[in-house]
């Protein structure tokens, strides 16, 4: 019979699960107001490139992390300036400078037999890989983040949902992009290993969607986003421990079921649609035949 | 803190690309508490020239000033109230009604996540004066065109400000609607708001508002509807013969 504690021995398997929990969430969270802003291969373009600062600077014998903050953060101002300053769109620019960066990184990796850490970990995901140090980064990256789209909140908000009213309102709209952008890089990097670069768009994006689709509510979009991110990535990393699969591709299986799951929730509350008649509120096959008038 | 008495636009020129003006050589003054009407076609610069005294595009050529009663430019820009044509939000935006409103003072209220009770009462006073009490709690992509203007308008007033700038308020509205828009300002500008708006609708707004500026890239005529709302300046305004019918009508 199977032990479904066993993998709870293991130290590896808890910082795995821990690592995983925390990512699950910052993902949700950040994920949110990744699709409200209208970026969601915002995460596809600056994981890669992350990837490919972070190759570069082991190569040259610097910290992981020191690569991919100052590639992901250049990519990110870049991005944000295209956008701003010219007639091309957000995700254009997304896939130029990112796929460029990534590509110098490839490059550099294909001309030199240097590069020590594992190639396939970062690109698709392994909680194995996770060291001491990356997990005292992610923790504290999860604190900052958090603590950020607190303070930010709306500030964030009105920028995303009518920039320029934000902007004669007096907001700093300008900086509260740039900040944000700042933010979901550092994210993205922290998730990187235990998720993989190719992997973390869906993460990021997959439970904002499916909590968008339960409510028009922001705070219970929010809450849902990060609870959908928790518990897919901690069942995610549960059964990648019995299927003996990555990490990385396993959440995102979870992180897709979560989205059918929200699909067909959808769904049904459109047929199933609750009412009321005075005190009494029920749900029912709502069929409407004229207006609001409908058939019991 | 003195407040201005005079908005002022300078020989004031912008575009998008060079040498293609969307604004070219505009001058024109607003005295504060002016109920001004914006009217020219789609595409003449109206929102470009309402974001310009907005202080969202910075002049290629020339310059806006505020003037106080001294007659001494302002080193700041007084406080707009700002309704954007409806057409451009996003309607799936997971905000309600009360969170619009809100956002009107999230530049300067606390860092909080949530709406404070002292702004909670506000709004409601708000939505009671725009004939929405209960709709505090609904998202705004359940009302009607009509009533989502209203929410907007909510939101650029919920710090009382001086100017109150409307693009296109009207647009797609029903007769009702319009008219409930058209009310409002008509109140808010007998407290002595100064508002300014764009419109291509000659008939139900400009013709009824107390100062009229004809605009197509340029200012062509300002000044009292009876004065300015003629068959020949609708023309050179809108450039098609077609509203030599419509202004004929306007005249009658």
């Amino acid at each position: 019979m199977i032990d479904f504690f066993s993998p709870f021995q293991y130290e590896f398997f808890i910082k795995g699960i821990i690592v995983s929990v925390l990512l699950g969430g910052i993902c949700g969270l950040v994920g949110v107001y990744v699709v409200l802003r209208g970026l969601a291969y915002v995460g596809h373009g600056l994981s890669h490139a992350a990837f490919g600062g972070a190759i570069i600077s082991s190569i040259g014998g610097m910290n992981f992390y020191v690569g991919a903050i100052l590639w992901s953060y250049l990519a990110s101002f870049v991005i944000h300036e295209i956008s701003k300053r010219n007639k091309i769109k957000p995700d254009a620019a997304i896939g130029l400078v990112t796929t460029a960066i990534f590509a110098f990184g490839v490059l550099i990796v294909s001309m030199t037999d240097r590069y020590t850490r594992n190639f396939e970990s970062l690109l698709f995901g392994n909680v194995l890989s996770i060291t001491d140090q990356d997990l005292y980064i992610i923790i504290l990256i999860t604190i900052l983040s958090g603590l950020f789209f607190f303070l930010f909140h709306k500030r964030l908000v009105f920028t995303f949902f009518d920039n320029e009213s934000a902007k004669i309102s007096g907001i700093k709209t300008y900086y509260v992009e740039l900040l944000f952008s700042f933010v979901l890089a550092t994210v993205i990097i922290a998730s990187m290993s235990s998720i993989g670069v190719t992997l973390l768009a869906a993460v990021i994006v997959g439970p904002a969607i499916s909590a968008r689709l339960l409510s028009n509510n922001f705070t219970n979009v929010i809450l849902s986003s990060v609870a959908i991110g928790i518990v897919a990535c901690f069942f995610g990393m549960y059964f990648s421990f019995f299927l003996d699969s990555s990490s990385g591709p396993t959440i995102v299986m979870f992180v897709t079921l979560g989205f059918g799951l929200s699909v067909l929730y959808a769904t049904l509350k459109k047929i199933y649609h609750s009412h009321r008649h005075g005190d009494l509120t029920h749900s029912h096959v709502h069929v409407h035949v004229d207006k609001h008038r409908h058939e019991h | 803190m003195s407040t201005f008495s005079l908005l002022k636009l300078i020989n004031v020129s912008f575009g998008f690309s060079y040498h293609d003006y969307v604004v070219e050589g505009v001058s024109l003054e607003i005295p504060k508490g002016r109920f001004v009407s914006i009217v020219g076609p789609s595409g003449a610069g109206k929102t470009t020239l309402l974001k310009i005294i907005s202080g969202i595009h910075e002049p290629w050529y020339g310059y806006v000033e505020f003037i106080d009663d001294e007659g001494i430019p302002l080193h700041y820009i007084p406080s707009i109230g700002y309704v954007p044509q409806i057409e451009t939000i996003d309607w799936n935006f997971p905000v309600s009604v009360q969170e619009v409103l809100a956002m009107g003072s999230w530049n300067y209220k606390s860092y909080l996540p949530w709406i404070d009770k002292k702004l909670k009462q506000q709004i409601k006073d708000i939505l009671k004066i725009l004939g929405l009490d209960s709709y505090g709690s609904r998202h705004i992509r359940e009302l009607s065109g009509g009533e989502q203007q209203r929410v907007f308008l909510g939101r650029a007033l919920i710090r009382n400000p001086e100017i109150l700038i409307l693009d296109e308020p009207t647009t797609g509205l029903d007769y009702l609607s319009r008219e409930k828009i058209f009310e409002i300002l008509k109140n808010l500008n007998n407290n002595g708001m100064t508002i300014i708006l764009s419109t291509h609708d000659i008939t139900n707004i400009a013709k009824r508002s107390p100062w009229v500026i004809c605009f197509n890239k340029s200012m062509i005529s300002e000044g009292y509807p009876r004065d300015v709302l003629k068959e020949t300046t609708l023309l050179q305004t809108f450039g098609l013969p077609d509203y030599k019918t419509l202004s004929r009508k306007d005249n009658d």
